[in-house]
């Protein structure tokens, strides 16, 4: 089942394409990285997958049957998150945003779920920490356990073991292969190809298509 | 002392500054939090200099309720600088000054021109440092004042969830769904009505730092969310608080009092912070 397509994308800044001639499909159970190098367009890509900016031309769609609060997603960090006050289960927590619908506070079921996802990222004994305590490694798993909040089905994840050291970028791999093995379509950005190539079953390499 | 106190709490307009000045304190330091850690705390300062002018403009006007025209002004400014960060043209922190500064000046400007009492320096320094204005409250500025802080504190409790996640990663709220923009433009409005209610507690100069202080002395020593919410409020209430009665007791500016009392807060919660480590 095709849960992404994009056909003839241009992606880029004031209709000006950064890059052009984008044509892929991506299919459940898929784990599909987006490599190039740094300024080559991937994190514009990947925003426009998001729908936080518009195509500059052709199409890119989920597939049927994918809702927007399906897509969990691993953003780079950004300066305001590096002296957040938060604990791990609030930023977790946060994960649920998107099935709040029209209500104020999350549920029970909601607030439990968080708790095993915490569990599921092997971080808790941290989970009353507060996150910018923590190393960069571990402040990636609280992220991911807050993008498995916001999905079961497809995750998105930008440069995810960016700045972090071989042995914790290792780790973060295999956490990340076993939820493509558990089911969830993987879609990922990454100038790390030599690891991409060990665990993708699809490379989409955006140099070529300039 | 006490029976100074008393004497003075017999007065109808010293319990209104009491009440108005701890439901603003309040408002402003939940708001706080959010600002000072998106990075907006300037803008804060900036909407209160486009008080201050618009408030200019409804004293030559000669407008009963002056809050007609400042409310509505100073919630445009906060909407127009908040789109503003997106346009590269003119940079966010620019444009902020521009507002902040042009508005102080046409509003000196206007007083100058137009003087509606005799006084107008005295005018000027109460506006921008809130001296007297407290104590001169009418009834219906206390409803105001009042209905403005309770509306304010139901929309945060009601919608702390979404506030956090908006604050904590904008990138990761977009991308699932939640409307930023939406919630910016809420957070943008409510920082106008809050700093248009403070500027009669503290002058539209001192404003920031109610919104800003109880936040900073929170965040130094605590750790979660919540608690630096909580905190954050009920230091922020105590401050005004203690800040009212000591300006009433010694006859000094209600303004600075509080905020001074503030900066001793935040002194000794910086010094614990460090300690703890």
């Amino acid at each position: 089942m095709c849960v992404l397509r994009a056909s003839d994308l241009a992606v880029g800044y004031d209709r000006q394409p950064v890059l052009k001639n984008i044509n892929f499909t991506i299919e459940a159970g898929d784990y599909f990285c987006i490599v190039g190098e740094n300024g080559s367009g991937k994190s514009t890509l990947m925003k426009t997958i998001l729908g936080l900016q518009n195509p500059v031309s052709g199409t890119v769609e989920f597939g049927e049957g994918v809702e927007k609060n399906q897509i969990g997603y691993l953003p780079q960090q950004s300066d305001v998150q590096r002296d957040f006050p938060a604990t791990v289960y609030e930023i977790v927590l946060s994960g649920f945003q998107n099935s709040l619908g029209k209500r104020f506070f999350y549920s029970k079921e909601q607030k439990a779920l968080a708790l095993e996802n915490i569990k599921k990222m092997g971080i808790n004994g941290l989970k009353n920490r507060c996150y910018r305590e923590l190393s960069g490694g571990q402040q990636q798993r609280v992220l991911l356990a807050r993008a498995l909040c916001a999905t079961s089905r497809i995750l998105l994840l930008d440069e995810p073991v960016a700045g972090l050291d071989p042995q914790v970028t290792a780790e973060m791999y295999e956490l990340i292969d076993d939820l493509n093995k558990q089911g969830l379509t993987i879609i990922m950005i990454s100038h790390d190809i030599e690891n991409v190539k060990k665990y993708a079953t699809k490379i989409f390499d955006v140099t070529e298509v300039e | 002392m006490l029976d100074k106190l008393m004497m003075y709490m017999a007065f109808p307009f010293v319990r209104y500054a009491l009440i108005v000045g701890v439901l603003i304190a309040l408002c402003s330091s939940l708001l706080g939090v959010t600002l000072v850690l998106k990075r907006y705390s300037f803008i804060g300062d900036g909407l209160s200099h486009v008080a201050f002018g618009a408030l200019a403009i409804a004293t030559v006007l000669n407008l009963t309720n002056k809050m007609l025209i400042i409310l509505p002004l100073t919630i445009l400014s906060a909407i127009l600088l908040l789109k503003n960060r997106k346009n590269t043209k003119v940079k966010g922190d620019a444009a902020l000054a521009m507002i902040s500064v042009g508005a102080l000046a046409f509003g000196y400007l206007l007083m100058n021109l137009f003087p509606t009492s005799s006084n107008v320096s005295g005018d000027v320094c109460s506006t921008l440092f809130g001296s007297t204005s407290i104590l001169t409250l009418t009834k219906e500025e206390v409803w105001i004042s009042g209905i403005l802080s309770i509306v304010v504190l139901v929309i945060f409790v009601l919608l702390y969830n979404r506030i956090f996640a908006v604050t904590f990663d904008e990138n990761f709220a977009n991308a699932v769904g939640t409307k930023v923009d939406f919630y910016n433009l809420l957070i943008a409005t409510i920082t106008a009505i809050i700093i248009v209610l403070a500027m009669n507690l503290v002058g539209s100069l001192l404003i920031s730092a109610l919104v800003i202080f109880p936040a900073l002395s929170a965040m130094s020593v605590l750790k979660s969310f919540r608690a630096v919410t909580i905190f954050s409020a009920a230091s922020s209430v105590v401050c005004a608080f203690i800040g009212i009665i000591i300006s009433i007791l010694a006859g000094t500016p209600v303004g600075s009092t509080i905020v001074a009392v503030d900066v001793v807060l935040f002194l000794i919660c910086f010094i614990v912070g460090k300690i703890k480590g």
